[in-house]
């Protein structure tokens, strides 16, 4: 079953025509060729595919890209403006917070909402913000100090 | 994931008729945290899903002195933890919410949907039921109400009829004195499948300082979660001393009939109930 749906992403209403079992992973990656979003392990537990919706942090994977209909959708894609990176990409970049970078898109989806709602977090606080985002590469102690350093540019 | 149809009616009235009328097996999505992840393991292939986040009465969060808490069978684990009320009349239950997997899963997925999976695992289970918590139910004949103790069958099993709908979860007005927690045991700090997780409720009377009234529910050490009434008929009535916790913790262990698997031995999940019951009902006297 293809079902016609409109939902905004990174702020431009987009109007689509997709498979009512695709996920919304599979359609900002291949429909939209949106693909900073990753897939990690398809079903909740690494957090790569982190994207906001309504604001909110969610995992793309275990979202129906039908469900989206009528809401807003952030991806990494729209984090930075006019070519100014956002506060958090800049600060991973300074602090090294990442290796290979699969995981990036994510935590930095994960922080972002997190550090709208908290502006001035605790270390502990950070780390639980961020529990739904696996990192193989850096042990973790440079996201979060990338996540500090945000806190406190922005 | 294999094809699907997909419907997202308005009203409760469509999705009513949407469920009486389908000839394949439709499985209704709240967040999809469970579901999702269980169409892709390929344990379930339904032939339509239908979500019923687009109905208003699944969406309702409100409290009322008088009459309690009502949780619309949608709303997120976030919105209910949040929701500033329930921290304060109940509050082990957004203890429980702010430990369903992560931040994402929690802003997904429902405390309905975590009753009507039905895991024996499910930790927003044990402080419904240490609320005396009832299940409101809607089908073609009309609505039910069941009492959350009676809506778990088995793991994954549940009182709900194929052309059914959970519409919310009733919680009765706390008790006053009363105080809750929820605690469960995981080798880590976050994303994890309880081993044993324990709520509790107690009740006091400050004039003469005994109980009146306890709730003792259990996870992952049953087919179902379940209440450990001994344990709570040994408190109800007396004053509520490190003995009679103690003795609690040991007849809520011997309620249980855990298995052993991967996370734990039975023998070790008994004494992970003997402990949590102690340090749950040690952490929830009335403040
Ligand atoms: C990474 C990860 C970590 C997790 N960690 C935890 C955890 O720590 N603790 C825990 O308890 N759970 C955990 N879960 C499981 C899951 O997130 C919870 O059970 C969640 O509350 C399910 O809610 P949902 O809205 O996503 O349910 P859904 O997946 O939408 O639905 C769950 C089931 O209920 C049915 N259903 C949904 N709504 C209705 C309705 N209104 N009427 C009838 N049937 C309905 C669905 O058909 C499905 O069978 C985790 C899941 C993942 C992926
Ligand atoms: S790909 Fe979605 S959580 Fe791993
Ligand atoms: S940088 Fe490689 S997984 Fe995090």
């Amino acid at each position: 079953m293809k079902v016609p749906v409109r939902f905004s992403v990174n702020g431009d209403d987009r109007d689509l025509y997709i498979g009512a079992h695709k996920t919304l992973m599979e359609v900002l990656r291949d429909d939209l060729e949106l693909t900073g979003t990753k897939e990690g392990c398809g079903n909740g537990n690494c957090g790569a595919c982190t994207i906001n919706l309504d604001g909110k942090a969610v995992n793309a994977c275990l979202i129906l890209g039908v469900e989206a209909d009528g809401h807003e959708v952030q991806t990494i894609e729209g984090v930075s403006e006019d070519g100014t990176l956002h506060p958090l990409q800049q600060a991973f970049i300074e602090e090294s917070a990442l290796q290979c970078g699969f995981c990036t898109p994510g935590f930095i989806m994960s922080a972002k909402v997190f550090l709208e709602q908290n502006p001035s977090p605790s270390e502990q606080e950070i780390r639980t913000a961020i529990a739904g985002n696996l990192c193989r590469c850096t042990g973790y102690d440079k996201i979060v100090r990338a996540i500090q350093a945000a806190a406190k540019l922005a | 994931m294999q094809p699907f149809d997909y419907a997202a009616p308005p009203t409760l009235e469509e999705a009513l008729q949407i469920l009486s009328q389908a000839s394949g097996l439709v499985r209704p999505i709240a967040g999809g945290t469970d579901l999702i992840a269980q169409i892709k393991e390929r344990r379930i292939a339904p032939s339509l899903v239908l979500n019923v986040k687009e109905i208003a009465e699944a969406n309702v969060l409100d409290y009322d002195p008088g009459q309690g808490l009502r949780i619309g069978a949608a709303v997120s684990c976030s919105d209910v933890a949040s929701y500033a009320p329930v921290a304060a009349h109940y509050p082990s239950l957004a203890q429980a919410c702010l430990l369903v997997g992560s931040t994402q899963i929690q802003n997904r997925g429902s405390v309905g949907g975590n009753v009507c999976n039905a895991a024996p695992s499910a930790d927003t289970v044990p402080p419904l039921l240490t609320y005396d918590a009832v299940a409101v139910i809607a089908g073609p004949g009309g609505s039910r109400r069941v009492p959350l103790e009676d809506f778990f069958q088995g793991p994954g099993k549940t009182a709900l009829q194929p052309q059914e709908l959970l519409i919310e979860v009733l919680l009765p007005p706390p008790l006053p004195n009363s105080n809750s927690r929820y605690l469960r045991f995981i080798p880590r700090e976050e994303m994890d499948i309880a081993v044993a997780g324990v709520g509790s409720m107690v009740a006091v009377d400050p004039q003469t300082n005994t109980c009146t009234r306890a709730r003792i529910a259990l996870a992952s050490v049953a087919p179902t979660p379940i209440r450990a009434k001994e344990a709570e008929r040994r408190l109800e009535g007396s004053p509520l001393t490190e003995e009679a916790i103690r003795e609690a913790g040991e007849l809520a262990a011997s309620a249980c009939s855990p298995i052993s698997d991967i996370r734990g031995s039975a023998a070790y999940r008994k004494e992970l109930v003997k402990v949590l019951t102690r340090r749950t009902l040690s952490q929830s006297l009335p403040r």
